[in-house]
């Protein structure tokens, strides 16, 4: 049970060259991370938040701003004592970095022998975390002798040995394909669920940030340019760079050339409709366009689930009359949020 | 012919294998050492390295650079003073064994800073994301790590050490490659020359091929 809080950070690098600029990889980010809290933080590549994450657990210094991982102020402290602390966070990596010459059992023994903890302890401890994440049978196998799944599962039991308050994911599940990246963050969300975890993780997939997180930074040039609920970012996004994400794991609003298409083949009027967690009655939508003779096929669109609330956008083409389709466009902005695609 | 047998007989060959032998072993074994810490110290203290340090890696880089690529037989003779110093004689098998470890250091260093290097950061990443500190994280992660190509590199060291060893002579040395010298090609007898050569043969491909045992053993390919 940790917070996690980074406020104001930044951290500068010094540009190549006697008068090159400084280059300025996290510009001011605060993100309150609450304890036992899954926070997501999303990106494109160069967005900073590989640099953000690692300044939390200090393998690099920030430049100016505080950090605080429970009591302990990551920004104060000299690296000696950092390494102290590290044992309260556990990290997991995109590219697993496993120790290839150490059997799994030793993989995970490793933060232990580490901390200090006594050889027995250490023993009983590793049984358990590989029975945790299912892979009790392999503690006598290398490394690659394992699947990208199962590697990423060793890793998670490494940085979860020391029993850490936080845990830290640098693109966990990226590396891996869409079925096992769900098995991976299923077993992330037990971690959360059942050990009380903050886990902070970030990602450039916006799928998997639907899947697992309750709140979401969104960052872009270094910059949080958005934060909050997933569902409130998700059915909501303020930023370009958000919209962009949330198109990715929704088909919400169809892109430019695919509205051309859809024009293409559909002669009616397009609209299109949002659906936020039962805000709209849909009877009601489908019975006003029926009551005004206007038919209905919907063309694009999609609704989902965000963090156990339902969201989507539908869009609709409107057949008939003019008349009966400006009036019927008329009515339903009275249900519901409507735009007309032009 | 008869000239070889008679080397063969009176123990003229054997005395030779067993003196090359007793200078690589003794060579491989301390410059592998001290190869090995120089080595590990290049790694870690250039940009990006556990210990990061520019001072000493610039002034180890340049000892490196500098000693590494004189010709074996001109080392023998420029490092003369300092075998007087270290070991307390400029001739015969002491002075040659400390040039040979000499330059099987700096030799030695830079293969393993090299396969050292391949050792991927995010390893080293993940041992201090764990609260490792520098010297457990080399001791324990760099080294084991980067153990396969190193091995392989060490096999390289060794024959390139066989190699040198051939000058012996220049300092009053003996060995295999002086033996294939005096006998064979001062006194016109290729018959010795390439026996001395065959011999030679056989000692590396048996290094060489332990080394590449121990390597895939290491590297589970």
């Amino acid at each position: 049970m940790t917070r996690v809080q980074m406020i104001g950070v930044s951290k500068r690098y010094p540009g190549r060259g006697a008068n090159a600029a400084p280059v300025v990889a996290v510009d001011d980010v605060t993100i309150d991370v609450g304890s036992g809290e899954i926070h997501a933080i999303i990106g494109y590549s160069g967005a900073g938040k590989s640099t953000l994450l690692r300044l939390v657990n200090g393998l690099e210094q920030a430049t100016d701003g505080r950090i605080l991982v429970g009591d302990d102020e990551i920004t104060a402290l000299p690296e000696s004592k950092l390494r102290s602390v590290r044992g309260r966070i556990g990290m997991i990596f995109q590219q697993f970095n496993l120790f290839h010459a150490k059997k799994v059992a030793k993989n995970v023994e490793y933060p232990l022998v580490v901390a200090g903890v006594p050889a027995a302890e250490r023993k009983r401890r590793v049984a358990e975390l590989l029975d945790f994440v299912g892979l009790a049978e392999k503690s006598g196998a290398y490394t690659d002798q394992l699947s990208g799944g199962q590697k990423q599962r060793v890793g998670i039991a490494r940085a979860l040995a020391t029993n850490p308050g936080v845990l830290l994911a640098d693109e966990a599940t990226s590396a891996l394909d869409p079925q096992t990246s769900r098995e991976v963050l299923a077993l992330l969300k037990r971690v959360n669920a059942e050990f009380g975890i903050t886990i902070i993780l970030i990602t450039h997939e916006m799928e998997v940030v639907r899947e697992i997180a309750d709140r979401v930074t969104v960052m872009d040039s270094g910059r949080a340019v958005e934060q909050g609920d997933v569902f409130d970012v998700f059915s909501d996004p303020q930023s370009q760079t958000t919209r962009r994400f949330v198109a990715t794991a929704l088909p919400t609003e169809p892109r430019a050339e695919r509205l051309d298409e859809l024009r293409e083949r559909h002669r009616g009027r397009l609209v299109s409709l949002t659906f936020r967690d039962g805000d709209v009655d849909q009877p009601v939508v489908f019975r006003t366009l029926a009551e005004r003779g206007v038919g209905v096929s919907i063309v694009h669109g999609g609704i989902t689930d965000v963090g156990g609330r339902s969201f989507g956008k539908l869009t609709l083409e409107l057949i008939g009359d003019d008349l009966k389709v400006e009036h019927a466009i008329a009515a339903l902005a009275q249900e519901t949020e409507l735009e007309v695609l032009v | 012919m008869d000239n070889l047998i008679e080397l063969l007989s009176n123990g003229k060959f054997l005395e030779a294998t067993v003196q090359t032998l007793t200078y690589v072993v003794i060579a491989m074994g301390l410059g592998g050492a001290l190869g090995l810490v120089l080595g590990v110290l290049l790694t870690v203290t250039r940009q990006g390295g556990v210990l990061q340090n520019r001072g000493v890696y610039v002034v180890l880089n340049f000892l490196v650079n500098f000693f590494r690529p004189i010709p074996f037989v001109i080392l023998i003779a420029a490092i003369q003073p300092l075998a007087r110093v270290v070991v307390g004689t400029g001739i015969g098998d002491r002075a040659l064994i400390f040039v040979l470890t000499f330059a099987a250091t700096f030799g030695i260093a830079r293969l393993v800073e090299q396969n050292l290097l391949t050792v991927p950061p995010g390893v080293i990443e993940a041992s201090r994301a764990m609260g490792a500190g520098p010297l457990r994280t080399i001791l324990t992660v760099l080294i084991p790590e980067g153990l396969g190509p190193v091995v392989l590199g060490y096999t390289f060291a060794f024959i390139a050490v066989v190699d040198m060893t051939a000058m012996a002579g220049v300092i009053g040395g003996g060995g295999l490659g002086n033996l294939a010298l005096q006998y064979g090609y001062r006194q016109f007898n290729p018959w010795v020359t390439w026996a001395a050569v065959l011999l030679i043969i056989v000692i590396v491909q048996l290094v060489q091929l332990l080394g590449n045992i121990i390597a895939r053993k290491l590297l589970r390919r």
